[in-house]
């Protein structure tokens, strides 16, 4: 709560979190806020202005766009958001483990690692989606998998930090198991990492997960998603650019939002000043 | 007399708080320095005293501001606008840092640096700057400067550091020197030399000297006047005599009683309280909450500097009781712990640890690194209830002998017994009753304790661990462990950072004794302590200690410190025994060479003291394949067998032993 209020009092930390905290009502409520259907064709509608009656005005097929902008980021915020906490834990323990083990097997695992994040990310994802098809239940696991491979880096580095500190000496020293010390020593010391990290993962994600979904391996038509949205209006831009700015700001403001909120966590916990002498 | 060089004039230094009130570091600081004085100012840390040399030299830690008053340096303003200050810095007054290893640039070498330092603050011609450079290398008296030259800061040792970082500021040949805690950190016999060599400069230069330390001995050795300082406030000044023998102010007589000595084997006398945080000193004499003496008018009113009954001037109202306040402990001498009981309850034989592993390539081809062991055949045995101070320079080895008996580092030979088993090498493999009889306290409360566990929450770790404690019991017994180092139970829901250094060396001492050891393994654990904070610290192990009868290995550098604790002694060199044997003998009559240097280097806080200077003041890189490990430092070496034959030991009876190849009749002899 403390961490909360520290960065409400920062500017950024006060944008970023009131960016975010409205997707996440938009993407809740708004099943029952929209005011039309989001699939229903109107030839006669198509290519409207921004005005009275539709806003944010028609796409080709004359949908309502506030409509499809408010849930088109149901799917995208839906999928991170469970991806997300998967990959920051299961990357963040195996970076603990393999700061706290050291050695042969930390070099070794740190060079798969390596290899792994060399590889470009759209050719991972693709990849897998290719071989065992898109949705979710296939998404979900692949950008909670290629995503936590950056947080072992991350999480083992603030482990080697703490690891040679002698707070870990004097847990060793009584006979705490490893598991006790990773769970009572280590995380609490790592966690302002991890979820600063986590932030940023997600906003990695949704921008992965709107890729995927722009090059037609995500979220399938007629359903609303900013990523389908961009690419189907892409070709009306000079007629209706209306079309395609209404999820381009909708995805952006989030990712913005996001990052300005990682950024004033990482504040609020001191993170940015770790590097300093402890004076 | 001459004109003021430095002249620092109801100067007030401060920041603002998150609530936006003011906080005084310093207040109505008055400072006159003349050519040719030595200045030392004394003072516990957040005294101010830092903060006051570099304000002399115009320059404030960010976050700082000027409050009021000035600054000058031979009439000109240190402050005000301008590009004059820069020209002053580090040419006319030169500042030598505490770290000189952090003070020089890693990456070039000793004598660029040094000309640099001439280029920017001389005019002397270029071609004469490698001659010059040599010279300053030789005035602070570094063997072979011509080789020195090119090497880089770290090849040197941090003795050398120090004395290069003095070159450097004697370069632009300054007329005053501002020397913040330059000894701090270094060995006790390094230290010695350094301080003599500071003292030579001020006496053969006419320089000025600002020297500001916590340590009342060094200052004591280099400075004629002192100031003290407390709550950012001058408390006492006079020369070093009128301070150091007849305080009128009860801080400066509670200071000098804090430090330990090496005469009796006491205590020294805690000085309890903690001193204001900035901004929280009261109305009155900022001491008067810790003080003896204090009444109803210094908690109310301001006192202003007076002259003082011995000389000098002191900000006390009752100076004239305060000069008759004991110096010393005037409690009972520590009776030695004598149950020569045969039974042993640790010991251990033969302890050798080497750092380096084989790679996988020597590994492959069967070579192996030939580098000495860091700590060789280490053989002690500690009896029930007995404390044995393990002393020794940077570099000797007690924390890894401690590490291994704590099993964090496994040694390539020799065992660890407690109470006749043998205990496996590593903490993995030993028993839980091994383990919780065996307990580690670090120098550091703040590496020691984890940041981000509540006091409740670290005292736990070990009651749960060990005796299933949970829920109620858990925490009524962490109330008591903390009653019994005197902390209310309020501190259970603190984090470390909310508590100051003295009271979170407390919580790890409780820590310790949470196990309900036999052993206490205490590491350096008042070194990272002021000195008042360290009497009380001492004051209390040692009373928890005796209360339950638990035997304490106390490893320290500090002679003075582990006198006042230890039954027995174990003097160590490079990582192997020089000399060891009851505590009373060796103090009084040390055999070994190197235990004669060590207590010759001690500094006492007393302007008539002189240390004796024995060991040679060369640089060891590490322990020698063979002989003496003491042989290059050695005033009494005999010869060839120093270098080539492993001294034997000489048993002179009650558990003293000596390693050395000069027959013990005549070692005791010049020591009588």
């Amino acid at each position: 709560m403390a961490v909360l209020a520290r960065m409400l009092a920062r500017p950024s930390g006060a944008i970023g979190l009131g960016l975010v905290a409205l997707h996440l009502l938009a993407a809740v409520l708004s099943p029952w806020i929209t005011p039309y259907d989001p699939t229903v064709i109107d030839a006669a509608l198509m290519f409207a202005p921004p005005g009275a009656g539709h806003w944010l005005g028609t796409d080709q097929l004359g949908r309502d766009i506030l409509t499809r902008t408010l849930l088109g980021g149901r799917e995208a915020i839906l999928v991170t958001l469970v991806a997300t906490p998967i990959s920051v834990a299961w990357g963040g323990l195996a970076g603990i483990h393999l700061g706290l083990a050291g050695g042969r097997l930390d070099d070794v695992l740190m060079r798969v690692v390596d290899a792994v994040l060399a590889l470009p990310w759209i050719l991972k994802m693709l990849l897998i989606i290719v071989t065992f098809g898109a949705g979710v239940n296939v998404l979900i696991p692949t950008l909670a998998f290629f995503y936590g491979v950056p947080v072992i880096r991350v999480a083992r580095a603030a482990t080697q930090g703490v690891v040679a500190r002698d707070f870990i000496a004097a847990a060793r020293a009584r006979g705490h198991s490893r598991v006790a010390i990773v769970w009572h020593e280590l995380l609490p010391n790592v966690l302002d990492a991890l979820m600063v990290e986590g932030a940023m993962r997600w906003s990695w994600m949704l921008l992965a997960f709107s890729s995927l979904s722009f090059l037609g391996f995500g979220v399938a038509p007629p359903t609303p998603d900013w990523g389908l949205m961009i690419a189907d209006s892409r070709s009306f831009m000079a007629i209706a650019p209306w079309a395609a700015l209404a999820p381009v700001a909708a995805l952006s403001t989030l990712i913005i939002g996001i990052n300005f909120a990682a950024d004033a966590l990482a504040k609020a916990v001191g993170l940015d000043r770790a590097q300093s002498a402890p004076h | 007399m001459s004109a003021a060089l430095i002249d620092i004039a109801d100067l007030s230094i401060g920041f603002t708080t998150r609530a936006g009130a003011l906080a005084p570091v310093l207040r109505h600081i008055d400072l006159t320095v003349r050519s040719g004085e030595t200045i030392g100012i004394v003072g516990e840390s957040g005294s101010g005293k830092s903060t006051l040399a570099l304000a002399a030299m115009g320059y404030l830690k960010p976050g700082l501001n000027m409050l009021g008053g000035t600054v000058r340096f031979a009439g000109q303003d240190m402050f005000a606008p301008g590009a004059i200050v820069p020209r002053i810095r580090g040419g006319r007054l030169a500042l030598i840092p505490q770290n000189a290893g952090q003070a020089l640039t890693p990456s070039m070498r000793i004598g660029a640096q040094i000309a640099e330092a001439l280029r920017l603050h001389t005019s002397l011609p270029t071609a004469v700057h490698d001659a010059r450079v040599i010279d300053l290398l030789a005035r602070v008296r570094l063997a072979a400067p011509s080789e020195l030259v090119a090497r880089y800061p770290h090849e040197l040792s941090g003795g050398q550091q120090q004395r290069v970082a003095i070159a450097m500021a004697l370069a632009g040949e300054p007329e005053a020197l501002l020397l913040d805690e330059p000894t701090t950190g270094l060995d006790v016999t390094t230290q010695a030399h350094v301080l003599e060599l500071l003292r030579d400069l001020a006496a053969d230069t006419g320089m000025a000297m600002v020297y500001v330390s916590h340590d009342l001995g060094a200052i004591a050795r280099v400075c004629a006047s002192i100031a003290v300082m407390y709550a950012g406030e001058i408390v006492a000044e006079g020369t070093a005599r009128q301070v150091l023998r007849t305080p009128a102010h009860p801080y400066a007589s509670g200071l000098i009683a804090a430090i330990p000595v090496l005469r009796a084997p006491r205590l020294p006398r805690p000085l309890e309280g903690r001193p204001p945080a900035p901004g929280a000193a009261g109305p009155g004499c900022a001491f008067a909450p810790r003080c003896a003496l204090a009444e109803a008018a210094c908690r109310t009113s301001p006192i202003g500097l007076v002259p003082a009954p011995g000389g000098g001037h002191v900000r006390c109202r009752r100076a004239e009781e305060a000069i008759h306040l004991p110096l010393r402990n005037e409690g009972p001498l520590r009776t030695p712990h004598d149950d020569n009981a045969a039974t042993s309850l640790l010991r251990l034989d033969d302890i050798t640890v080497r750092y380096a592993r084989p790679s996988l390539w020597q590994q492959i081809t069967g070579q192996h690194p030939s580098a000495p062991p860091v700590v060789d055949g280490i053989a002690l045995d500690l009896r029930p209830g007995e404390t044995i101070g393990l002393v020794g320079e940077s570099g000797s080895g007690k924390s890894t002998i401690l590490k291994t008996i704590a099993g964090l580092i496994a040694p390539l030979r020799g065992t660890t017994s407690l109470t006749g088993t043998t205990l496996a090498p590593r903490v993995a493999q030993r028993p839980v009753g091994a383990l919780r009889s065996v307990q580690l306290i670090f120098q550091n409360p703040d590496e020691s304790l984890n940041p981000r566990q509540t006091i409740a929450t670290i005292l736990a770790q070990p009651l749960s661990l060990y005796f299933g404690l949970t829920g109620a019991a858990l925490q009524a017994r962490a109330g008591e462990l903390l009653a019994q180092v005197r902390l209310g139970p309020h501190y259970l829901e603190r984090l470390p950072s909310q508590l100051s250094g003295g009271e979170k060396q407390r919580v790890a001492i409780a820590r310790a004794f949470a196990a309900d050891p036999d052993i206490v393994l205490c590491d350096e654990v008042t070194s990272a302590l002021d000195v008042s904070v360290q009497a009380a610290v001492l004051a209390l192990l040692d009373a928890l200690r005796r209360a339950r009868g638990t035997a304490c290995l106390f490893v320290s550098h500090d002679l003075g410190v582990v006198r006042a604790l230890a039954d027995r002694v174990v003097v160590l060199y490079q990582g192997r025994i020089c000399e060891t044997g009851p505590a009373e003998t060796v103090y009084t009559t040390p055999l070994h060479p190197y235990t004669e240097a060590l207590l010759g280097a001690v500094l006492e806080p007393d302007p008539d003291y002189t240390p004796r200077l024995l060991a040679a003041d060369v640089i060891e890189q590490g322990p020698p394949a063979r002989g003496c490990p003491f042989q290059n430092r050695c005033h009494r070496r005999l010869g060839p067998e120093c270098h080539t034959v492993t001294p034997p030991t000489q048993d002179l009876g009650d558990g003293h032993l000596v390693r050395c190849h000069i027959p013990f009749t005549r070692l005791t002899e010049t020591a009588l």
